[in-house]
């Protein structure tokens, strides 16, 4: 498989068709890449949940050093429902990369990216604290924000701006 | 390199009992030091659970989100352009990086073009604002360390900044002044003197803050040597800003990811390899020269023109003109009640805030108001090397720490 977007000619004028990290992704992860959206300048990989991490220490390898943000959107009520972004910059590049990883709402779970950027740790709590979202393998998956007591996970869209009455 | 695991209240509480158990010959003694929320020193409601054995830290973990205000969350209830004051109040240090990111966000979610004059004047009011936050920080730092006359000297010319905000904006600290599509008003005419002669005051300024502490001989060794991080921590646990380039890897969003014109100012990106608490203080001390140099090219380079950019259905219409064209009206009726349409996507501008990587995520489904929000803030982040740097440290050196990193619990809480 390749990747979809870059086979469009707008994204072969720029510089993503020289992207490292994409060719490597092609030629070693073919099948990790379910879609590639490049829009207003931003390159978005969606990415199966069982290759997140492969595919994350692939782009380490290949100029993307630094994670900068994990975060989450709710796509209630439709499915899969959540969606867990990833933005990851490349300092020698000078560009950045958005990987999203779409999960159910019956099993809300991704492998954590402690393993790959311990920086992960703090941000995959805010996530796990505000939209329910499991990260497989986290050295510490507890609520960050809100007390450990709190019911609900209030960034879900299901869950009232002032709170359940 | 720190294996990053952050462990939880009751982990720590239990191991230190189990440390200290009387029956239990290898018991180490360690002790659990509760440091915060309420400590002066922590800036703000950061609550820190400092393991020690006698002097030395032999864990630091931090508990936040006493300020947890559910801020994103509000976001997705409002229109777009009432998200903008709410930035302010994120960062109550840096209000204008915060309008300026959220703007520059949705500006590229609309693709709309900024006038010149709007993009130089946003820079000539964000580096103030970098100036000003690192006034605030220096006197605290200081502070912290017992240098307690700094403070004063600082907080007299961070009133000069907070004159110059009011002046433009209405507001000292909440300015609000950015707006979806260029900036809310024209400055007033003396701004420029009043700048200038601020710009032109600084650097002296700047001597003074050094001459009063660079060569102190307990300020160094208050600062040498202490809270070092290594360039693979710093990228590892995703710190940003001054604390990055103090640790050796040159990398300044405005210089190499530049955004609102910064690619046409000349400045230099301080960096060091040392990476302790006194590199990062050299490094603010310099960029606050830089600030000064940028905020006067963009100051002495602000072209004639519009503020706004030409889209009436997202920007308010003057005040006159509500008056005189129908038309006017109709869009004001219509952006104040029903806001406007944003194309659908999701885009994540960032910017480099005077704390290191401020980033919006702002994903539209569309409709007038964000489907989500989500700021990525430094001090987060730069959060989470407090342990790596603190370890095997002496207690005091915790809140040299702290201070050096320059944290606002405000924007790590939200």
């Amino acid at each position: 498989m390749t990747l979809p977007a870059l086979d469009e000619s707008a994204v072969k004028e720029t510089v993503w068709a020289a992207d490292p990290a994409l060719l490597a992704l092609e030629k070693e992860l073919p099948d990790a890449v379910t879609a590639a959206k490049l829009d207003r300048g931003e390159m978005t990989l969606t990415i199966g949940r069982e290759h997140l991490i492969a595919v994350a220490k692939l782009l380490q390898k290949n100029h993307y050093n630094f994670l900068e943000d994990v975060t989450g959107v709710d796509w209630y009520p439709s499915e899969p429902r959540f969606q867990v972004s990833y933005h990851i910059l490349s300092h020698s590049l000078k560009r950045r990369l958005r990987l999203a990883v779409r999960l159910t709402s019956i099993d809300p779970t991704v492998e954590t990216m402690t393993t790959v950027w311990p920086s992960a740790n703090f941000y995959e709590r805010e996530v796990f604290d505000l939209f329910g979202v499991n990260f497989a393998g986290h050295p510490n998956m507890r609520r960050i924000m809100l007390p450990d007591e709190w019911e609900g996970h209030p960034l879900r869209k299901d869950y009232p701006v002032e709170g359940y009455r | 390199m720190s294996d990053a695991r952050t462990s939880s209240i009751s982990d720590v509480l239990e191991s230190a009992a189990r440390h200290n158990h009387p029956l239990d010959p290898s018991a180490d003694n360690t002790m659990v030091l509760n440091m915060g929320p309420q400590h002066p020193s922590t800036h703000g409601v950061l609550r820190m659970l400092l393991e020690i054995d006698g002097e030395t830290v032999v864990s630091a973990t931090p508990d936040i989100g006493y300020l947890h205000t559910g801020i994103e969350k509000t976001c997705e209830a409002k229109f777009y352009q009432q998200v903008v004051p709410m930035t302010d109040r994120i960062d109550y240090l840096s209000p204008m990086s915060n309008n300026l990111c959220y703007c520059l966000a949705v500006e590229k979610l609309l693709e709309l073009e900024i006038p010149e004059r709007a993009q130089y004047l946003r820079v000539v009011l964000n580096e103030l604002t970098r100036i000003q936050s690192h006034l605030v920080w220096l006197g605290t730092h200081a502070m912290d360390i017992g240098a307690l006359t700094v403070f004063l000297y600082c907080f007299r010319e961070r009133e000069k900044i907070l004159r110059i905000f009011e002046n433009v904006a209405g507001q000292r600290m909440m300015t609000s002044y950015f707006r979806i599509g260029g900036l809310a008003l024209e400055p007033p005419r003396d701004f420029y003197a009043q700048v200038k002669e601020f710009l032109d005051q600084m650097p002296e300024k700047i001597a003074e803050y050094e001459n009063l502490l660079t060569g102190n001989p307990i300020w160094m060794n208050r600062l040498k040597g202490v809270g070092t991080l290594s360039a693979e921590d710093a990228i590892a646990l995703g710190v940003t800003g001054p604390p990055l380039r103090a640790s050796g890897v040159d990398w300044d969003l405005r210089r190499d990811m530049p955004y609102s014109s910064y690619e046409k100012f000349e400045f230099e990106v301080p960096t060091s390899t040392v990476g302790d608490v006194w590199a990062r203080y050299t490094i603010r001390m310099v960029e606050m020269y830089e600030s000064v140099k940028i905020a006067r090219q963009a100051l002495e380079g602000i072209p004639e023109g519009r503020i706004t950019a030409d889209a009436p259905k997202i920007i308010l219409p003057e005040r006159e003109k509500m008056k005189t064209e129908m038309e006017a009206l109709i869009h004001h009726f219509k952006i104040v009640t029903e806001g406007f349409a944003v194309p659908a996507g999701e885009v994540y501008q960032a910017i480099e805030s005077p704390r290191g990587e401020m980033g919006y995520y702002v994903v539209s489904d569309g409709t007038a108001k964000p489907y989500r929000v989500h700021m990525r803030n430094p001090s987060f982040a730069t959060l989470q090397a407090v342990e790596t740097m603190c370890k095997g440290r002496l207690l005091a050196d915790v809140v040299a720490v702290i201070g050096s990193i320059d944290i606002v619990l405000g924007e790590i809480d939200r």
